[in-house]
C-alpha cells in the first residue's frame, strides 16, 4: 500500500472549497435569527458617566445588552482577568472601539436606527500612546547566560535601536459568530476560531455555563493567522448575551471597518542590543533590551512577550547573554497574536544586528552567521542544550546554494540588492505549557472500517484536516480514504489545545500518530468490539526540563530553522521598494505534505513582506486611521515576489514521523533580509520596518 | 428583477439598488461567493456578468437586469481541480473570487505569462498562499 506521509494527496476540504459549497460562518442559514452589533467607546482613557438610549426611539424593536445583563463574571478569560466583556457605567475605558453595548433587531436597518439613537457620555483622562514613556507595565522578562562585561579590552561594541510597527493579520474572511439557545439550557456558538476550547472557557465564565451546557462549533474558517486565537472569545459571549436576552438566534458578523478598527495586532516594539565582538569575530557577548505595546489590555502580551525574549539572540551561540524584555500598556485597542508571535519582532533585530556588526569588522556577513551559528550540542540563552535536528547550518547552505545571481538593473533610478538572514522558531508551546495543557485526541474505529480522529485542532487553511488523516492512515496501515477528522465541535471532541504556536502538526499531530498505533495494535492483538475509542494525552519527555523563575531550560521541545534570501528593486526616485525574489530554505524536520509546507513558508513568506515593506498603520488618537482595506494595503499578486522554497528534512525524534512544527518560522526571516537587501541596493540602513517609500528617501537623503 | 444565473433564469423581488451580493447569499442562497471587504477591494465577492469579472459588492441588483450571472456555484473548469492539486486554495475564502478571475484570463488569453496572471488576480486578495501555488495552478491550466 502506498503510505501518505510524505505525498501531497489531495486537501480534504479542497472540493468543498473549490465549489463554493464550504460553509463559513456567514453561510449559515438559521432560521430566526436577529443581526447583532456592537457599539464601542469613541474615546481612549476615561470612565463612562451615562449610557443614554433616546426615550423618543421604539426600543421595543431592539434588545440591548449592557455589562448589567452579564449573568457571569465581566471577563474575557485569558491570562490576566482585566479585559470586561463590555465595559459598565461607572467603569473604566483603556482604549477606543472598546465594547461597551450590544443591539440585536430583526434587520440591519433598524439596528443602524437604534445605534444613532445611543449616547454614551464620559469623563475623559489623559492617554499614554507612546510606548516609550508609558508607565505601567504588564509583564517583564529577564535571561541571563553567563555574564555581561561593561568594558573588556579588545571588545568592540555595536549598539543600535531597531523599531518594528504594528500589523493586522488580514484574514479575508472577518471575525464573526452565530449563538443559540440550546437544548442544555445553554448556549452554543458557531463562528470562525482556532481556538475552541479558549472560546468554550470564556463562554463559560462569562456566561456562567456548565462543560455541558456551553457549547462551541467552528465554522469552515476563512484564515485566523493568529487573530482569531484570542478575538474570537469576545465575538462569541456578544452574540451568546444577545442570544440569551432575546431568546433567539443571533447574528453577530463585523463587517472589514469593525475588524481592522477594534481587533488585535501584532506588538510594536523598540529592541536595542548591544554586541560585543572580539576583532578576529568571536562573539563575546549580547545584551539585549526589548520593549512591546500591549495596548489597552494584557491579552496575550505575556506570552508574546516570552517568545520575543527567547528568540532575541537569534539562532546563535553565545557564552555571555543579557535580556531584558517588558511589555507596556497604552491606550490603544490590545495587541495580540500574530503568526511569531514575538519572535519576527526580535529576531528582525537580531538578524541586522548580524549586519551591524560585520560591518564594524569589515568581514562578510555570512561568515559572522556561520561562525556563531548554533550546532547541535551548543546551548541557547535559556541554557538549552541542543541535542538534535539543528538545521542552521543546513538551511544557510540550501538557500546559498540556490541564490540566482542578482542582475544589474537596466534603469540606472532602479537599484537591485541581496539579503539574507537565518532564524529559528521553537515549536510547539513555551517552556511547561505542552505540560500543563495536557492535550488530549481520541481516535474510533468505527464498525464501517472508517476511523474518525477526534480532535480540538481546527483547519484554518494550513491543512490540519489533511495532514490528521495522513499520519493516522499510516499508522494504522489503511488508506487514507478510510480516515477522517470529526468536526470541531466541544461537545464531541476533546481538548487537544488551542491550534497556535507552531503545535499542531508536531504536538498534537504526534498524539494523533500515537492514538492510531495504539488502535492498530489493539485491533491485532484482540478480537475488539467496535466502535474502539482510544484517548491519548500529551505528556512531557523526562529529558526536557524549564524553570519558569529563572527563565532556564527547555524553552522549546525543538527548533526548526529558515535560511531566507530576499532580492529586491529600489526605485531611487519614488523611494518605492519592491521585493522581486525570495528564497526560503526551512529545516522542517520533515515535510509531512511537501505542498501544504511550502504553502505555509510561501504565504508567510509574504506575510512578512508585507510586514517589512508596505504595511504601515498610522494612529492619531490612539485610532487606526488607515482602518478599511482601501488604505491598509496588503500585497497582491502583482506586489508579490517570486517565492522559491527549499524543504530540508532533519528529523526530530519526537516528531511525527520527524516533522517540526514550521507553521510560524516563515513570518520571521523576509523582514530582515529585506533590510539588508535596500542596504545592499543603496547603501542606507534602515532601522525600522515597514520600509515604506518615505523612510527610505529620508535615509537616503541624510546620508 | 430578473436575470440569468448560473445559465437558469432567476427572479428576485425587491429594491434594484440592493447590492448584488446581498442578493445572491441572502435571496438565492449562493453562498460560495463572500464578502471580505464591502468596498471592492479584495474580491473576494468577485462574480461574472456576461463575462466579466465585477465586485458584487458594488454592484446594484437593478444593474444585471437581464444579463447573464456566474457565480462559483456555476464554474465548471479544469482550474478547480488545479487549485486543488497545486495547494492554490488554503483557507479557500477567497478561491471562489479568484477561481471566477483566472477563468475570464484563460478564455481570453490561452497562454498567458506569469505576469499576465499576476495582473489578471491582482484585484483578488489572499493572505495565505502568497499567490506563487495560486499562479502555479492557473498556468498548469493553459492550453
Amino acid at each position: 500500500m502506498v503510505t501518505a506521509v510524505g505525498r501531497s494527496v489531495p486537501r480534504r476540504d479542497g472540493a468543498s472549497k473549490v465549489t463554493g459549497e464550504a460553509r463559513y460562518t456567514d453561510d449559515l442559514v438559521v432560521p430566526g435569527a436577529w443581526y447583532g452589533q456592537t457599539v464601542r467607546s469613541t474615546i481612549a482613557r476615561g470612565t463612562i458617566t451615562a449610557i443614554e438610549l433616546d426615550p423618543a426611539f421604539d426600543w421595543s424593536r431592539v434588545v440591548v445588552v449592557t455589562a448589567a445583563d452579564i449573568p457571569g463574571d465581566n471577563v474575557v478569560q485569558l491570562i490576566r482577568d482585566d479585559q470586561p466583556v463590555l465595559a459598565r457605567l461607572g467603569g473604566e475605558i483603556r482604549h477606543k472601539e472598546e465594547p461597551i453595548l450590544l443591539l440585536a433587531a430583526e434587520d440591519r436597518s433598524t439596528l443602524q436606527e437604534a445605534a444613532e439613537h445611543i449616547r454614551i457620555q464620559y469623563a475623559m483622562q489623559e492617554p499614554v500612546f507612546d510606548l516609550e514613556r508609558a508607565t505601567e507595565v504588564y509583564t517583564r522578562i529577564e535571561i541571563r547566560k553567563g555574564e555581561v562585561v561593561e568594558v573588556e579590552e579588545g571588545v568592540e561594541v555595536v549598539t543600535r535601536t531597531f523599531r518594528v510597527g504594528l500589523q493586522e493579520q488580514l484574514y479575508i474572511e472577518p471575525q464573526g459568530a452565530i449563538a443559540y439557545p440550546n437544548e442544555q439550557g445553554g448556549m452554543t456558538v458557531v463562528g470562525s476560531l482556532q481556538c475552541p476550547y479558549y472560546v468554550h472557557r470564556a463562554l463559560k465564565r462569562a456566561l456562567k455555563l456548565s462543560d455541558e451546557q456551553a457549547i462551541v462549533i467552528q465554522a469552515e474558517t476563512g484564515g485566523g493567522f493568529g487573530g482569531k486565537e484570542e478575538y474570537p472569545s469576545m465575538v462569541a459571549i456578544h452574540a451568546a448575551l444577545l442570544a440569551r436576552k432575546a431568546g433567539r438566534p443571533i447574528r453577530l458578523i463585523y463587517d472589514r471597518h469593525e475588524d481592522l478598527a477594534a481587533t488585535t495586532k501584532r506588538h510594536p516594539g523598540v529592541i536595542t542590543h548591544r554586541t560585543g565582538v572580539n576583532k578576529d569575530g568571536t562573539l563575546v557577548f549580547q545584551d539585549i533590551d526589548i520593549l512591546l505595546d500591549g495596548g489597552g489590555y494584557c491579552t496575550l502580551t505575556p506570552v508574546v512577550l516570552s517568545r520575543a525574549a527567547i528568540h532575541a539572540t537569534g539562532p546563535y551561540s553565545c557564552p555571555n547573554v543579557r535580556i531584558r524584555a517588558r511589555a507596556v500598556a497604552t491606550n490603544t485597542p490590545p495587541n495580540g497574536a500574530f503568526r511569531g508571535f514575538g519572535a519576527p519582532q526580535s529576531l528582525f533585530a537580531a538578524e541586522l544586528m548580524v549586519e551591524h556588526v560585520a560591518e564594524r569588522l569589515g568581514r562578510a556577513s555570512v561568515d559572522l552567521r556561520r561562525r556563531w551559528m548554533l550546532r547541535l550540542g551548543d546551548t541557547t540563552a535559556t541554557g538549552q542544550k541542543l541535542t538534535e535536528s539543528v538545521g542552521s547550518e543546513l538551511v544557510l547552505d540550501a538557500a546559498l546554494k540556490a541564490a540566482p545571481h542578482v542582475g544589474t538593473s537596466a534603469r540606472r533610478h532602479l537599484r537591485r540588492g541581496r539579503g539574507l538572514s537565518l532564524v529559528f522558531h521553537g515549536s510547539g508551546f513555551t517552556g511547561s505549557g505542552e505540560k500543563k495543557l495536557s492535550g488530549t485526541v481520541a481516535m474510533e474505529a468505527l464498525a464501517d472500517g472508517t476511523f474518525q480522529i477526534l480532535t480540538a485542532s481546527t483547519e484554518i487553511g494550513q491543512g490540519t484536516r489533511t495532514i490528521f488523516c495522513q499520519l493516522a492512515a499510516d499508522a494504522l496501515g489503511v488508506a487514507i480514504e478510510r480516515v477522517r477528522v470529526a468536526p470541531q465541535d466541544t461537545s464531541k471532541v476533546p481538548d487537544s489545545g488551542p491550534t497556535v504556536a507552531s503545535r499542531t502538526a508536531m504536538i498534537v499531530g504526534r498524539l494523533v500518530q500515537e492514538a492510531a498505533s495504539e488502535i492498530k495494535a489493539r485491533l491485532l492483538q484482540h478480537k475488539e468490539r467496535l466502535p474502539l475509542r482510544v484517548e491519548r494525552s500529551y505528556i512531557q519527555p523526562e529529558s526536557l526540563h524549564w524553570d519558569e523563575a529563572t527563565y532556564q531550560g527547555d524553552a522549546y521541545p525543538i527548533y526548526a530553522y529558515a535560511c531566507t534570501i530576499a532580492d529586491v528593486e529600489v526605485d531611487m526616485i519614488t523611494g518605492i521598494v519592491r521585493v522581486t525574489d525570495l528564497i526560503s530554505a526551512v529545516d522542517c524536520g520533515k515535510a509531512l505534505h511537501p505542498v501544504l509546507a511550502e504553502g505555509q513558508i510561501e504565504g508567510g513568506g509574504l506575510q512578512a513582506v508585507g510586514w517589512a515593506t508596505i504595511e504601515e498603520i498610522k494612529m492619531k488618537d490612539g485610532a487606526y486611521q488607515n482602518d478599511r482595506l482601501a488604505t491598509y494595503l496588503i500585497p497582491t499578486a502583482l506586489d508579490a515576489p517570486r517565492i522559491r522554497t527549499i524543504l530540508v528534512e532533519n528529523p526530530y525524534s519526537r516528531g511525527p514521523f520527524g516533522a517540526k512544527g514550521i507553521g510560524e518560522l516563515p513570518m520571521d526571516g523576509p523582514a530582515p533580509a529585506i533590510v539588508a537587501a535596500i542596504h545592499d541596493a543603496t547603501g542606507v540602513w534602515l532601522d525600522e520596518i515597514p520600509a515604506t517609500p518615505e523612510k527610505v528617501l529620508a535615509a537616503c537623503a541624510s546620508r | 428583477m430578473r436575470f440569468t444565473l448560473n445559465g437558469r433564469d432567476s427572479s428576485v423581488e425587491g429594491s434594484g439598488s440592493r447590492r448584488l451580493l446581498d442578493v445572491l447569499r441572502e435571496d438565492l442562497r449562493h453562498t460560495g461567493t463572500k464578502e471580505g471587504c464591502g468596498e471592492g477591494e479584495c474580491g473576494a465577492c468577485s462574480v461574472l456578468v456576461d463575462g466579466e469579472v465585477v465586485n458584487s459588492c458594488l454592484v446594484a441588483v437593478g444593474q444585471v437586469e437581464g444579463r447573464q450571472v456566474v457565480t462559483i456555484e456555476g464554474l465548471q473548469s479544469p482550474l478547480q481541480q488545479a487549485f486543488i492539486e497545486y495547494g492554490a486554495a488554503q483557507c479557500g475564502i477567497c478561491t471562489p473570487g479568484m477561481l471566477l478571475a483566472a477563468y475570464v484570463l484563460l478564455q481570453r488569453t490561452r497562454r498567458p505569462s506569469e505576469d499576465d496572471v499576476r495582473e489578471a488576480l491582482a484585484g483578488n486578495l489572499c493572505r495565505c498562499t502568497g499567490y506563487t501555488k495560486i499562479i502555479e495552478a492557473v498556468l498548469s491550466c493553459a492550453t
